[in-house]
């Protein structure tokens, strides 16, 4: 551990105790909003009570057993997958481009490829409701997955690009030295070497797609998505069902990140 | 390289020809995203922006900038994109120090606690402040308990509900930036101020901090500006209240229909975001002291 300033203090200083105990009151802060869901969602208060009164699945059950909560949940992963696959396929290829290409026009184009990550999420939610008003595209999944995939493409092409800066070109030289075509190479070569970039560029993608809510609210229509749906209960009907659905979706993402790092992890080990 | 293109230097329009055709192809790889950013990004919002400038005239904009209400929405987003950021600063700052200064395990294990809320949806965490601020919330069951608040505070649907649901949001923006401009720092510095006898107190005034800034001065543009353009945290935890101008312009779409205004709106805060990104570079480029 290059420790900046610690390395200076051998034996713990009373402002070093300080430091300690504000810090553990702010991880608290960061902390505890993700705890409280939990005993909230086994609760069997028919309202937000706190500490529960006693223990029940029923919110879970209300979640399993509405239709609407399991449509909204089966739509958002359907927008998130495509906008996931949509948005590696078209933004590995800008990666390539941008860190390799000298041509004239780059620079701007890399500042186009962030600009989604710049320009506020309203504006943008705003602009493309007028567009698919018009072209009649409100209440489709699949008009979503189109806006998600831009909002993802900028995470994509960073975290892809910072891999392929990473990467050694003379490797992929070599394949194509030894008669391989410069798909084959990028095929065989590079893209299994970068593979924890695609894999956390996939991850990236997916939860910036799935718990999207400010494009979603304008585009969807009728047609729920599952943080629409949580937004419009958190509106309405605030009951404890919200808190059952936040401790699914947090277990969810969770679980999506250690797959992610086992992933990684092993395409780093195959290196 | 240089050797073997010397020898080769009858080749050289050919080698020319060949990086012409690498960098079309590499141009062309770009194409189908470049596709995707004109006709779903750019397009739309130009045509938003367009919409502002209706019958050629800056009407839209006088009403935005001229008339009361709505110069109080923008002035209430500074507000509280300033108060924001400085709590974010505040609570960031010795989270970053301690992150970059403590033991393995417990970067470890703080990175994990700063990290985790990035990962949970908005709105999971605010609707858990919701929970813990409400009338009957967890936060002042507590304080009526210990005797500290004689009747419930109203810490929700106001500006200070929003506040505390932004800082929240944005802490690990600032914590990042500034964590790892603490690692670039020479430790050899504070251990020779420490040796001509410095106190603790002066090591980190004169030499830590100023050589930090940069990393406060980077996360603080990034905690201000998306703090100017929230939406979820002040919608909800505003409770119809506290109108920042993202739920304005929010509001002129879905409610008045007035999509010239939203436009005029939407306009002023890309014009802001954008300035303050470019002035950060700028300052940023020349090496300047940021600004106090």
């Amino acid at each position: 551990m290059r420790a900046a300033v610690g390395k200076a203090r051998r034996r713990p200083r009373p402002g070093r105790i300080a430091l300690g105990a504000i810090s553990a009151l702010i991880f608290a802060f960061l902390i505890l909003p993700l705890v409280v869901v939990f005993p909230l969602s086994v609760s069997s208060a028919p309202y937000l009570e706190f500490p529960p009164p006693g223990l029940s699945w029923r919110w879970y059950e209300n979640y399993f057993g509405d239709p609407v909560w399991i449509d909204a949940t089966l739509r958002s992963l359907k927008i998130a997958t495509s906008a996931m696959l949509l948005s590696l396929l078209v933004g590995t290829p800008l990666a390539f481009s941008l860190v390799r290409g000298r041509y004239p026009g780059r620079a701007l184009l890399d500042r186009l490829a962030a600009a989604p990550m710049i320009v506020p999420a309203i504006i943008f939610s705003v602009a493309v409701y007028g567009l698919f008003a018009k072209l009649k595209l409100i209440g489709a999944w699949y008009g979503i997955a189109l806006a998600h995939t831009v909002l993802a493409l900028p995470f994509v092409v960073i975290v892809i690009g910072a891999g392929l800066r990473g990467f050694d070109e003379a490797l992929e030289a070599a394949a194509l030295g030894l008669g391989a075509s410069r798909w084959q190479a990028v095929k065989r070569v590079t893209l299994p070497q970068i593979r924890p970039s695609l894999v956390s560029a996939a991850l990236l993608a997916f939860v910036t797609s799935f718990d999207e809510l400010v494009v979603a609210m304008f585009l969807a229509g009728s047609e729920m998505t599952l943080p629409k749906k949580m937004f419009d209960n958190i509106r309405m009907e605030i009951d404890p069902t919200i808190a059952a659905v936040s401790v699914l979706q947090i277990a969810l993402i969770a679980l999506a990140v250690l797959i992610a790092q086992r992933f990684g992890r092993g395409a780093l080990e195959v290196k | 390289m240089s050797a073997s293109s010397v020898a080769a230097l009858p080749l050289l329009p050919k080698i020319a020809a060949l990086r012409v055709r690498r960098e079309r192809a590499l141009a062309a790889l770009g194409l189908p995203a470049l596709l995707l950013l004109a006709l779903i990004f750019a397009f739309p919002v130009l045509r938003l922006l367009g919409l502002s400038l209706e019958g050629g005239s800056l009407e839209w904009y006088g009403k935005a900038l001229g008339e009361g209400l709505y110069l109080e929405v923008f002035w209430i987003t500074f507000r509280i994109a300033a108060l924001v950021t400085l709590l974010a600063l505040l609570l960031g700052y010795p989270l970053a120090y301690f992150l970059a200064t403590t033991t393995r395990f417990w970067t470890t294990l703080g990175f994990i606690f700063v990290i985790l809320p990035l990962w949970t949806s908005v709105l999971v965490r605010t609707y858990a402040w919701m929970v813990l601020l409400g009338r009957n919330g967890v936060v002042n069951r507590i304080l009526l308990e210990l005797g500290l608040a004689r009747e419930p505070l109203p810490l929700l649907y106001n500006e200070l509900g929003v506040v505390i649901g932004m800082v929240h949001v944005l802490i690990p923006y600032m914590v990042l930036p500034i964590y790892s401009a603490l690692k670039r720092l020479d430790p050899s510095l504070a251990q020779a101020a420490e040796g001509l006898g410095a106190p603790a107190s002066r090591i980190f005034l004169r030499i830590v901090l100023p050589l930090t800034l940069d990393g406060v001065f980077a996360g603080a543009i990034l905690v201000f500006v998306l703090s100017l353009g929230f939406f979820i945290t002040p919608a909800l935890l505003g409770g119809g209240r506290v109108i920042m101008i993202a739920v304005l312009i929010e509001q002129q779409v879905r409610e008045t229909l007035d999509w010239s205004f939203a436009g005029a709106l939407s306009a002023v805060l890309l014009a802001a975001t954008i300035a303050i990104y470019g002035l950060a570079q700028r300052a940023r480029r020349h090496g300047a002291e940021p600004p106090p």
